[in-house]
């Protein structure tokens, strides 16, 4: 029995700690599209688009 | 032929200013020895084993007074702004890399000479005998250790955080000469003969070769003004 | 939407199909070891993801060597990216080694080849990482990065054979005699192996993606500035 709690934990930290690194990859990705949003408008508000 | 000429040109070059300025060996000498006196205080005096934890403490003592060299190894050149004129010399960068490292081993081997001495009058032991021995493992342990310390010298110069960053990234690579080093001393400590270590003699000969050629083929990129 | 996002999606798909596949095999289909007990379905993970640590490494050391023929910012970018990823999978290792010594033989910790191994990778590719922050010249960065990630995996098997002359405990699955393992549990094993190499390329893939329209947004950023 003492044998399944360390399996269930292992287990929930693996997944935790890949899930956390792909949310953390998602939060960059949103920020950067935030960004690039911005750009845009600025481009746009001095006639600069290329 | 005309290359070694060069790299023996840049390592007179800052033997030369060492002799002059008489700043680093003596600090890293008076630092091996306070390391080695104060990891004695650390441990009963008299102990049973000891000899189990003495080549451990002779090799962490070594280690960080070289770390400290090497922090330095770079340094003058760029507060003097004089790596620019070193990388303009109509030499391979390589042969400056080769030249840096030739100097920081002569420092450490003085260190280490003076220190090992200062460590048989400490410890009790009479080196005389095993000082052959101990030759050895100097001879082949300092080399691969300062190969990769002046590279990694070299990229931390000027960033940022480098008295942190530069024993970060060099105490992790330079894992296999501490252990081999040490597995050897203790061995040479015993009085066994050299022969009993010569797997871990081989792979610090292998280590010493690896890292020298990845410092040659790699430090043209890392150098910068 | 473009043929790369169909295919990063296509590829997500998979990879969590394949995930859920290995846990099934890994919970349900495998036999409970007699000896250890259920703390052993550990071990198709926790292998898997050591040679996933191990690829990762060697990804970074092959951007580095890339960058530094071609001088092109994408391997660097390919480099960094396997790095970050190779770290969250040795911290896993690590982890669920410990974990699994804690019962096998009750200990959190022991200083046998492979995991001390491990231990010393880590800490390389943390400097790493680390170092990354701390210079803020792009290709300076890069250049320093690509030595680090050759070095540091230079001296991996240099490290492995020291340990291992210095001090072994690990359980050896692959000895002379054949791996020590029943069919069922062999299969678990390679379909865990093959899953989990299919989420490392899914998040390469997304981790790289995003490391590259960053680059091109600094550069938008710095000539936008440039013209103002």
């Amino acid at each position: 029995m003492k044998s399944l709690w360390y399996l269930f934990s292992a287990y929930t930290i693996i997944w935790f700690l890949i899930w956390s690194y792909t949310m953390w990859i998602g939060r960059k990705q949103t920020r950067l599209f935030k960004e690039i949003e911005r750009l845009k408008t600025l481009m746009a508000k001095h006639d600069l688009s290329e | 032929m005309r290359y070694f000429k060069k790299v023996l040109a840049i390592t007179v070059k800052d033997l030369l200013l060492e002799a002059h300025t008489k700043e680093l060996t003596p600090a890293m000498l008076v630092f091996s020895l306070i390391v080695i006196v104060i990891f004695n205080f650390s441990f009963e005096p008299g102990m049973q084993n000891s000899d189990i934890i003495t080549p451990g403490i002779l090799w962490i003592a070594f280690v960080f007074a070289g770390m400290l060299g090497l922090a330095r190894s770079f340094a003058e050149e760029h507060e003097q702004e004089s790596i620019r004129g070193l990388m303009l010399a109509p030499v391979d960068h390589s042969a400056i890399y080769l030249g840096k490292t030739l100097s920081n081993l002569v420092f450490l081997f003085c260190v280490e000479i003076i220190s090992v001495l200062a460590f048989g009058i400490f410890f009790n032991i009479n080196i005389f005998p095993i000082l052959p021995g101990l030759a050895v493992v100097l001879g082949l342990a300092t080399p691969g250790f300062v190969a990769v310390g002046t590279l990694y010298a070299a990229m931390a110069s000027n960033i940022r955080l480098r008295e942190i960053l530069l024993p970060v990234l060099l105490f992790p690579i330079i894992v296999p000469v501490l252990i081999a080093a040490v597995k050897i001393t203790g061995s040479v400590l015993q009085g066994q003969p050299l022969s009993d270590v010569s797997g871990w003699l081989n792979l610090l000969a292998a280590y010493d070769g690896i890292f020298i050629i990845v410092g040659v083929l790699t430090f043209e990129y890392v150098i910068e003004e | 939407m473009k043929k790369i996002d169909i295919a990063v999606f296509v590829l997500g798909i998979l990879t969590f199909l394949a995930i859920s596949l290995s846990l099934y095999m890994a919970f349900i289909y495998t036999p409970l070891e007699r000896t250890m007990g259920a703390v052993q379905k550990i071990f198709y993970f926790h292998l898997p993801l050591a040679w996933i640590g191990f690829l990762a490494f060697f990804i970074v050391f092959l951007g580095g060597v890339l960058y530094l023929i071609t001088g092109s910012i994408k391997w660097d970018n390919l480099a960094y990216s396997s790095a970050e990823i190779g770290v969250v999978f040795s911290t896993l290792v690590l982890i669920t080694g410990s974990i699994w010594a804690k019962r096998a033989w009750n200990t959190w910790w022991t200083w046998d080849p492979r995991l001390t191994t491990m231990l010393i990778l880590w800490m390389i590719y943390v400097g790493y990482i680390m170092m990354r922050n701390a210079v803020d010249n792009v290709e300076r960065r890069a250049k320093i990065s690509a030595v680090i990630g050759i070095a540091g995996f230079v001296d991996v098997p240099i490290v492995f054979m020291a340990i291992r002359w210095w001090r072994t405990m690990h359980p050896l699955l692959i000895t002379s005699k054949g791996m020590g393992l029943a069919p069922s549990m062999l299969t678990a094993l390679f379909v865990s192996l093959g899953s989990f190499t299919l989420l490392y390329v899914y998040l390469l893939l997304i981790r790289v993606r995003l490391g590259l329209a960053m680059n091109i947004a600094e550069e938008i950023k710095i000539r936008l500035s440039d013209k103002l």
